[in-house]
């Protein structure tokens, strides 16, 4: 439906805006996952992560909701953890690298917390990735409680000797109007800067890419071709920022 | 207790209707026009101003009905008015509803499937509608017109007792607030969580509204009018503005010195922070200095279509929330260029001053009436809702 509408307003609109805004056509270039003027937080270092580096064998749990799977038989090899466990062992030659996951649909940070000390015991990694706040977001669970449930996750992986990343919400263009992510991507930052936790800025991230054209986040297909890549792109972007925050410090 | 003003203030209707435009703006997510709006260049946001309005414009209402026809008359005329803000809210839910059975029956994408989750309660509309009619679920930008409801539940009493002793009443409501922090009180919600604007936390906002139209205002001019309280007012909002713009450059963020941040952080929207009520009242000090109740140009053309709008706020309110439904619904199938958010603000504003002629209209051939002109309104009056 979108096409239609575009394609008719597109010839006289376009006319007199070609020179007024930068292109957008959408090409899909997962190559470069382009995200200029795109920041992520990562002035905290990840200390437990940078000594499982220097020896050689670096465990990571990957603990999220919906926005962690992709749908599909390959979709556990296609989703971003697995992306981002094969760019992290490409960028560490030498290093073990493994990636855990415990992701399940529709877990608010509540419920996750709930597993939090099992799923530590097993997988024993040097840094956890979290992923949360869209299900408490739609189930509008409340924000002080929202902040205090991170607090507590963050405290039971740094006492089971694991750093923390968090990954924020999916920018979702469709459901922008239902869903009010924005204090909770608010608290997360802000949880994230007093317990000194690096912040993956997956929102603002993707919003970058809708605004670029990198990906048409507006689509409306089954297909899983684009969600692949945008996957793909948020895998090796992570591996970016953890190989960057677990640099030993000058 | 003084005696009311007759003439109502356009500088309200004034700034009540550019709240509303500003409302409309920000309710469409990701605008990029919003960023002329004003919560982006300091605390308090087109919320604080709505509220009060309201409550100064209800008291100005109210007040002159209970001094003239009693308690009971006033009351049920408040009652009156919330109930046509219930109608009103049911009726925006019912417009939400089509917009998300519509985009759960048309958009399907793998990356979403979570967010899609979202219309499940669809799937249990027993549940779901009657939560809503109990006020109690309330979709995203939706949490105004219940507040306003409650709010007006309770101001017959406020009235009263703001009526006799327009101090204790102000203490009363401020007492309120400061429990509601205490003990954290607010209403509950569902399925999880409590209201986003806590009545408890804003009736302190719509009651100092309404205290400042019974007579309050005029006691402040001294204080309001000194220049020191003008000077620190213009410190604050300075500050507030370098504070937000730390927000949007984060380079900027590390001079903010971090004791100063644990201190402000988070700024409670839901309750109402004090940060946010004092941005309000320097707003409103620096504006009562320079724009005086008799400044022509609120009678010129230029201000025409903003007073309209906010004479008629209800309908203005509700036209706004459907309006950034209906922006946001053009965004994802029409086309997302800058050029299309401008021209979806500026459209929608002006249907919102259309509309807002047009209820005039009404409201002036209603007058009329089939027989014989009634005795005219005072010249001045500008009429207008509560």
């Amino acid at each position: 439906m979108r096409g239609r509408f575009s394609s008719l307003l597109a010839v006289p609109v376009s006319a007199w805006l070609a020179f007024a805004l930068p292109s957008q056509a959408l090409a899909e270039r997962p190559a470069d996952c382009r995200a200029t003027g795109h920041q992520t937080e990562i002035d905290f270092p990840l200390l437990f992560t940078g000594r499982a580096i220097a020896a050689k064998n670096l465990n990571v749990l990957v603990v999220g909701a919906g926005s962690s799977i992709l749908p599909g038989p390959n979709g556990a090899k296609n989703a971003y953890p697995a992306r981002l466990q094969l760019a992290l062992a490409a960028k560490l030659p030498g290093v073990k690298v493994t990636v855990e996951t415990d992701v399940k649909s529709r877990r608010s940070a509540d419920d996750m917390v709930k597993t939090l000390p099992a799923m530590l015991a097993k997988a024993k990694p040097s840094l956890m990735i979290w992923q949360t706040a869209t299900v408490d977001a739609m189930q509008a669970v409340d924000l002080d409680q929202f902040s205090r449930t991170l607090d507590v996750g963050i405290n039971t992986a740094r006492s089971a000797k694991a750093d923390v990343i968090f990954v924020n919400p999916q920018y979702s263009p469709r459901t922008e109007s239902m869903i009010a992510l924005a204090s909770y991507v608010e608290n997360m930052r802000w949880v994230a800067l007093q317990q000194e936790v690096p912040v993956f800025d997956r929102f603002n991230l993707m919003k970058t890419w809708a605004d670029l054209g990198t990906f048409d986040l507006y689509s409306a297909t089954k297909k899983l071709d684009m969600a692949e890549r945008v996957h793909d792109c948020i895998g090796r972007l992570l591996a970016g920022l953890v190989i960057e925050a677990a640099k030993p410090t000058p | 207790m003084a005696p009311l003003p007759v003439e109502r203030d356009l500088r309200l209707d004034l700034f009540r209707g550019i709240a509303l435009w500003l409302i409309f703006l920000d309710h469409i997510p990701s605008n990029a026009v919003s960023w002329v709006t004003i919560r982006n260049y300091g605390f308090s946001d087109a919320t604080e101003i709505f509220v009060f309005i309201s409550g100064y414009t209800a008291a100005f209402v109210y007040g002159r009905a209970m001094t003239i026809n009693g308690f009971i008359v006033a009351a049920a005329r408040v009652l009156k008015r919330a109930w046509q803000i219930y109608v009103a809210h049911v009726f925006l839910f019912a417009i939400y509803l089509a917009e998300i059975a519509y985009v759960a029956h048309s958009f399907d994408n793998p990356l979403y499937s979570e967010e899609m989750g979202l219309v499940n309660f669809l799937n249990n509309p027993d549940v779901t509608i009657i939560q809503a009619l109990l006020l109690k679920f309330k979709p995203v930008n939706m949490d105004v017109l219940p507040l306003y409801i409650i709010l007006l539940l309770w101001f017959a009493p406020i009235l009263w007792l703001l009526l006799r002793s327009p101090s204790l009443g102000l203490i009363a409501s401020a007492s309120i607030y400061a429990l509601s922090w205490k003990f954290g009180w607010n209403f509950p919600a569902w399925p999880t969580g409590s209201w986003v604007f806590n009545p408890f936390a804003w009736q302190l906002l719509f009651v100092f509204g309404a205290w400042c139209a019974l007579g309050g205002a005029q006691r402040l001019t001294r204080w309001t009018h000194s220049p020191v309280t003008v000077a620190l007012a213009v410190v604050y909002l300075v500050l507030a503005f370098s504070i937000a713009m730390t927000w949007y450059i984060p380079a900027l963020a590390v001079y903010v010195p971090k004791v100063v941040g644990e201190v402000i952080y988070p700024i409670d929207k839901t309750n109402l922070d004090v940060l946010r009520i004092l941005h309000f009242l320097s707003l409103a000090v620096v504006t009562v200095y320079f724009v005086s109740r008799d400044w022509p140009a609120l009678k010129s053309v230029w201000a025409k279509p903003a007073i309209l709008c906010g004479q008629h706020s209800l309908g203005i309110f509700c036209l706004g929330v459907f309006l950034s439904f209906a922006g946001h619904f053009v965004f994802t199938e029409v086309s997302n260029r800058v050029v299309m958010h401008v021209i979806v603000s500026v459209s929608g504003i002006l249907i919102m001053i259309a509309a807002a002629a047009l209820i005039s209209w009404y409201r002036r051939i209603e007058r009329q009436g089939p027989g014989p002109r009634p005795p005219a309104i005072k010249p001045g009056y500008a009429g207008g809702d509560a």
